[in-house]
């Protein structure tokens, strides 16, 4: 029998409408999106008042911290393209911290598997589930797509991927598509690798000694995962910059 | 050796074996980022930037060995 702590990559189901598996991660995201859309419409509702709360400034401070940022990367396509890196870097930032919260993981409730009942985490940080992090990674990669296809023309854009005017043009272009689609599972997989990873380290740690120690890691995760929200909207914006230039 | 031994040390050498190379390429790009902002303050935060694309890019490598490794393990 294995004494260690329980880790396991697949979330587990609390309960089930139907075909429909309302998994521990999937809660924890609903709650996620009910914080950032309550401040998303407390920052729209105070934006026209004459004197507003401390609290608006905050915010405010932090969006045009943001803005300021990926002007620098993407130079005056942000007017359009801040609404999607903007929410991406913040979203991505709210789940990886929402991870860390006391009651996160520890907090536990009897679930039904098969027959009988065993024992699961309520809530579970949501980037540690690949699930998430793969629909975020697409939702980056389409919109690479998009504005490769609306900012350089169906026809330029193509052309940078199937170009028959010499053999070696031929094959770069098809190494090109290639690493296109490799992007999508090293978004997923950078995102769920990260924060997994710190989650087990944070368990393990907490395991072997109990009190204490795992503060710095804590600390380190914080970090972690601030910076791979920030790596994952930049690197968005990155892609979507070169996917808006032209061959040569 | 039983299969569940060998399946340990494969964990355990996958991953192990996987981060020396990133390990080696985070280091270097640091190195040299740190190199860059002394010759070059002002240009701090552009380089800053830079590092820190160039060692996610060389971190990936590590997250694919880690992946094999959580596939050993779990799966």
């Amino acid at each position: 029998m294995n004494k260690g702590p329980h880790i396991s990559i697949r979330p587990e189901t609390l309960f089930s409408i139907g075909n429909f598996h309302v998994t521990n991660t999937y809660f924890t995201s609903l709650i996620v999106i009910a914080c950032f859309v309550a401040i998303a419409i407390f920052y729209r509702s105070q934006i026209g008042k004459e004197k507003k709360p401390l609290f608006f400034y905050l915010i405010h401070f932090i969006f045009s911290g943001i803005y300021n940022f990926f002007q620098t990367v993407v130079g005056e396509k942000i007017t359009y393209l801040f609404t999607l890196l903007g929410s991406l870097f913040l979203y991505i930032l709210l789940l990886n911290w929402f991870g860390l919260l006391p009651g996160v993981g520890s907090v536990l409730v009897r679930v039904k598997e098969g027959h009988e009942y065993v024992l699961a985490p309520l809530l579970r940080g949501n980037t540690t589930d690949l699930n998430t992090t793969l629909a975020l990674a697409l939702v980056a990669f389409t919109a690479t797509q998009y504005y490769g296809f609306k900012l350089l023309g169906p026809k330029e854009y193509l052309g940078k991927f199937f170009n028959f005017s010499s053999p070696i043009a031929i094959f770069t272009g098809l190494l090109e598509l290639v690493s296109e689609f490799s992007r999508i599972i090293s978004f997923a997989f950078r995102l769920f690798g990260n924060i997994f990873a710190g989650e087990v380290i944070l368990v393990i740690i907490a395991f072997l000694v109990p009190i204490l120690v795992s503060f710095p890691f804590f600390l380190l995760e914080i970090f972690v995962g601030f910076i791979q929200a920030f790596v994952f909207a930049m690197l968005t914006a990155v892609f979507i910059n070169l996917a808006a230039t032209k061959a040569h | 050796m039983s299969p569940e031994a060998v399946k340990l040390l494969a964990t355990a050498l996958a991953i192990g074996l996987g981060v020396i190379g990133p390990g080696i390429g985070i280091g270097i790009i640091g190195g040299k980022a740190v190199e860059a902002m002394g010759r070059n303050p002002e240009a701090e935060s552009t380089i800053r930037n830079t590092m820190i694309l160039g060692i996610v890019f060389a971190e990936s490598l590590a997250i694919f060995a880690l992946v094999i490794a959580f596939i050993l393990r779990f799966i």
